[in-house]
């Protein structure tokens, strides 16, 4: 199996001590975190980590059962990049003058999406949005003037087919679980074990 | 804490008796709440408040005084396994809590279940290098199955109620609950105790499928070779009985991994012997020569499968498992039945036809006679005068009647005795299977000894392992316990030994272990022994340590380089397991 991307989406308690949790078991596989969010989610309390690597989908399978282990994790869900969408945010600080002098601002601004978040006398900071290669696109025609600093998010993820986990919540809530979260759902379909 | 779900109709029910207690206090009215009997632990600065509470405790609730942390955990363990209950530990902050981190680590892969409380520093101090304070949520978070610090005294009681939950239900393991002193001492208004009974994130058991044991039945039932390997699932899901009733009525060899010894009689004529790297002849062999493989409650270590990509290549498998991290993590299954296996193996037995197997049968029995001819007649007959530790343990089994709780260390007395122990109870082999601790077996056996006090209870260690906790002689002395130990003195450390001979060219680098003279040492702590050399000595030695109504020690001198056989060299498939 060759390694590919995957965006792993964790919704949890909101506990101190539990992004250690589930970073160690990442940090004991020896397997390197490409970016990792945490966030509110769309219940109130329940947070919401977007994590991705670079792996195999049979580690990344096994990964998701370690970290649905955990006490405090409702469930994770693991997805390529075709059923999500997603962005991340990068910011990109640079020199006025440079800009004025060199740059057709404008241009810049359309063809990557960008906005000036900052203008001042000294420096400007532009920001953009968008998938890796979007924002790599505009550090790359930055360069060329001096970029003074640059800094990019984790990835945010939305799950294409997801209903939202309102429904999922209620299931948990009670003792006698559903249908919904009947977790070993995945035996009925192996090879797709934890997508939606 | 949200997370923390009680049923609003267990609320209502509740008396509002409220009283006011310091959190020590209200610790210890949850310990008896959950029938706490036996804590093992060690006083500290910063578990103070919560001895001092206990001083008035001490009528309801027995401590046992250790002589080092590390000693406080494996005796937890060793409670816990031989009784089934809850094992019970109290540290202070740094250096106490450091000490349980093996424990923890050995309680985690043998899925024990502990609840441990250490004391921390005053809340303000945290994050200041006060004294003795340390990081113990992060350093024991790899280690527990849940952990968590308290640093108000009100959330104890639902705190604890979680603790004890998470311990024990589900796949057992280990809780570390970190308690700041302020929260110790500090008072509230404890309300009648509610255990937890549901959290919402934590599912211990799933919705058991029929689809499954169906498709499983099917392939049970089409089976010319099946075979059942099973682990320590079986006797924490107190699934003994219907464990034997699936065996018997499908007439498959049933054989254990080492946690899994006990769970039936080694002499149920099922039973085929022991899996893995030091176990039969028969059952490794015929692992790749089964077409269904039925894994009960285990979860194919590596020194149960050897080679991984050469072990039951031919079967189809099924694992019954209640974790779903242990399906298809390391052997791909056919069909998986997560569950706990009181609930499946019952439903699995009625789809089940009744067979005998006889042919099937007729092949272990054959890889047995291989086996007691090359590997058990010369380790029961050795052509020397110095005994064998195969000698040792058997003598043991016909004076026990195999009875007894053996508690064990790790090495080459490990592997013998879970070899050729006899056993006919549950819960009567304890070992530390997973982490491999040395120095496990004498805590652990004082544990189990408060834990099943009826029974007899031997703690069997090499010369090496002993050495590692023998201070726990003291807690033997001063709680008066009747505690049998058994050195198997080889003067060396020997399984690292055996490798060296076996792999590294006899290159014997530092296994050349000395020792104080052990039964002067018990002597010492007022603890009566002998040493045996001559095999003449020994079923004497052994009676005399039986009869004796006090902890008695016996430092038998064994063959300095005796090999444990068959073996299953690492690296290697299972059908490549060596009788010599």
């Amino acid at each position: 199996m060759i390694k590919q991307e995957f965006t792993i989406t964790v919704y949890t308690e909101n506990q101190i001590g539990l992004l250690n949790r589930i970073a160690i078991i990442f940090s004991r596989r020896k397997i390197n975190i490409e970016s990792m969010n945490t966030s509110p989610s769309e219940i109130d309390g329940i947070h919401r980590f977007t994590i991705v690597i670079n792996e195999t989908e049979e580690v990344v399978k096994k990964l998701c059962r370690q970290i649905e282990k955990q006490v405090e994790v409702l469930k994770a869900y693991f997805n390529q990049n075709d059923e999500i969408v997603w962005q991340e945010l990068a910011l990109y600080k640079v020199s006025t003058d440079q800009i004025v002098e060199k740059v057709k601002v404008e241009r810049l601004l359309r063809k990557y999406g960008a906005r000036a978040v900052v203008i001042r006398k000294d420096y400007t900071v532009f920001e953009t949005t968008g998938h890796r290669e979007e924002t790599d696109g505009l550090l790359e025609a930055l360069e060329p003037y001096g970029v003074i600093e640059f800094v990019r998010s984790a990835r945010v993820a939305i799950i294409n087919e997801s209903s939202g986990f309102h429904e999922k919540l209620k299931e948990f809530e009670q003792t006698e679980p559903g249908e919904l979260v009947i977790e070993n759902e995945y035996l009925d379909k192996k090879d797709e074990v934890f997508s939606m | 804490m949200e997370t923390l779900e009680i049923k609003k109709d267990n609320k209502s029910k509740a008396k509002q008796k409220t009283r006011k207690l310091s959190g020590s206090a209200a610790l210890l009215e949850v310990f008896l709440s959950e029938k706490v009997e036996t804590i093992f632990g060690y006083p500290g600065g910063a578990i103070m408040p919560i001895y001092d509470a206990l001083y008035d405790y001490q009528q309801k609730l027995k401590h046992v005084l250790v002589r080092h942390e590390q000693g406080a955990i494996h005796a937890a363990q060793g409670y816990a396994r031989a009784s089934g209950k809850t094992g019970i530990v109290f540290a202070t902050s740094g250096p106490g809590a450091t000490n349980l981190v093996t424990g923890l680590a050995d309680a985690m892969i043998d899925s024990t279940p502990l609840v441990c409380i250490t004391g921390q520093v005053y809340a303000h101090l945290l994050g200041t290098d006060a004294f003795q304070e340390t990081d113990v949520i992060n350093i024991t978070t790899p280690v527990t199955k849940w952990n968590y610090q308290i640093t108000d005294a009100t959330e104890i009681p639902n705190v604890l109620a979680k603790a004890f939950y998470l311990a024990a239900s589900g796949r057992p393991g280990p809780v570390l609950i970190d308690i700041t002193k302020n929260a110790q001492i500090q008072e509230f208004d404890f309300e009648e105790y509610i255990p937890c009974e549901h959290i919402r994130s934590y599912r211990p058991k799933p919705i058991v499928r029929k689809k499954y044991l169906e498709e499983a039945a099917k392939l049970i039932n089409e089976a010319k070779k099946p075979f059942v390997i099973f682990g320590q699932g079986v006797m924490l899901g107190e699934a003994e009985t219907e464990f034997k009733n699936f065996i018997e009525k499908s007439g498959i060899p049933a054989a254990w991994t080492i946690l899994g010894m006990s769970a039936i009689p080694t002499d149920h004529p099922l039973a085929v012997g022991m899996l893995g790297m030091h176990g039969n002849y028969g059952p490794n062999v015929l692992t790749n020569e089964c077409d269904i493989l039925i894994a009960v409650g285990m979860r194919f270590d590596d020194r149960v499968t050897g080679r991984l990509d050469k072990y039951a290549k031919q079967a189809k498998v099924i694992h019954l498992d209640i974790d779903p991290a242990e399906i298809d993590k390391n052997v791909k299954t056919t069909v998986s039945i997560w569950g706990d296996c009181k609930e499946t193996l019952p439903l699995l037995t009625q789809l089940v036809d009744k067979k005998s197997h006889t042919a099937w049968h007729q092949k272990f029995k054959d890889f047995q006679k291989q086996e007691d001819e090359k590997c058990i007649y010369p380790e029961m007959h050795p052509d020397t005068n110095v005994l064998s530790m195969g000698e040792v343990i058997d003598a043991l089994n016909e004076l026990t009647g195999g009875n007894a709780v053996l508690v064990t260390d790790v090495g080459q007395h490990q592997m013998v005795t879970c070899r050729y122990a006899k056993f006919n109870e549950s819960k009567s082999n304890i070992t530390s299977g997973g982490l491999g601790t040395m120095g496990f077996a004498l805590p652990a056996a004082i544990g189990a000894k408060f834990g099943a006090p009826q029974r007899e209870v031997i703690a069997i260690a090499g010369d090496g392992g002993f050495q590692m906790t023998l201070q726990e002689l003291g807690t033997i002395m001063q709680s008066g316990l009747n505690v049998k130990i058994i050195v198997l003195n080889n003067q060396f450390l020997g399984m690292v030994r055996q490798w060296q001979e076996l792999f590294n060219d006899r290159r014997y680098s530092f296994v050349d272990i000395q020792s104080p003279d052990f039964v002067e040492l018990a002597k010492s702590y007022r603890i009566a022994g002998q040493k045996v050399t001559e095999r003449s000595a020994l079923k004497k030695a052994l009676k005399d340590m039986l009869d004796s109504p006090e902890a008695y020690l016996l430092d038998i001198m064994v063959g300095k380089e005796n090999n444990v056989f068959p073996m299953v060299p690492q690296g290697c498939s299972v059908s490549e397991i060596r009788l010599s």
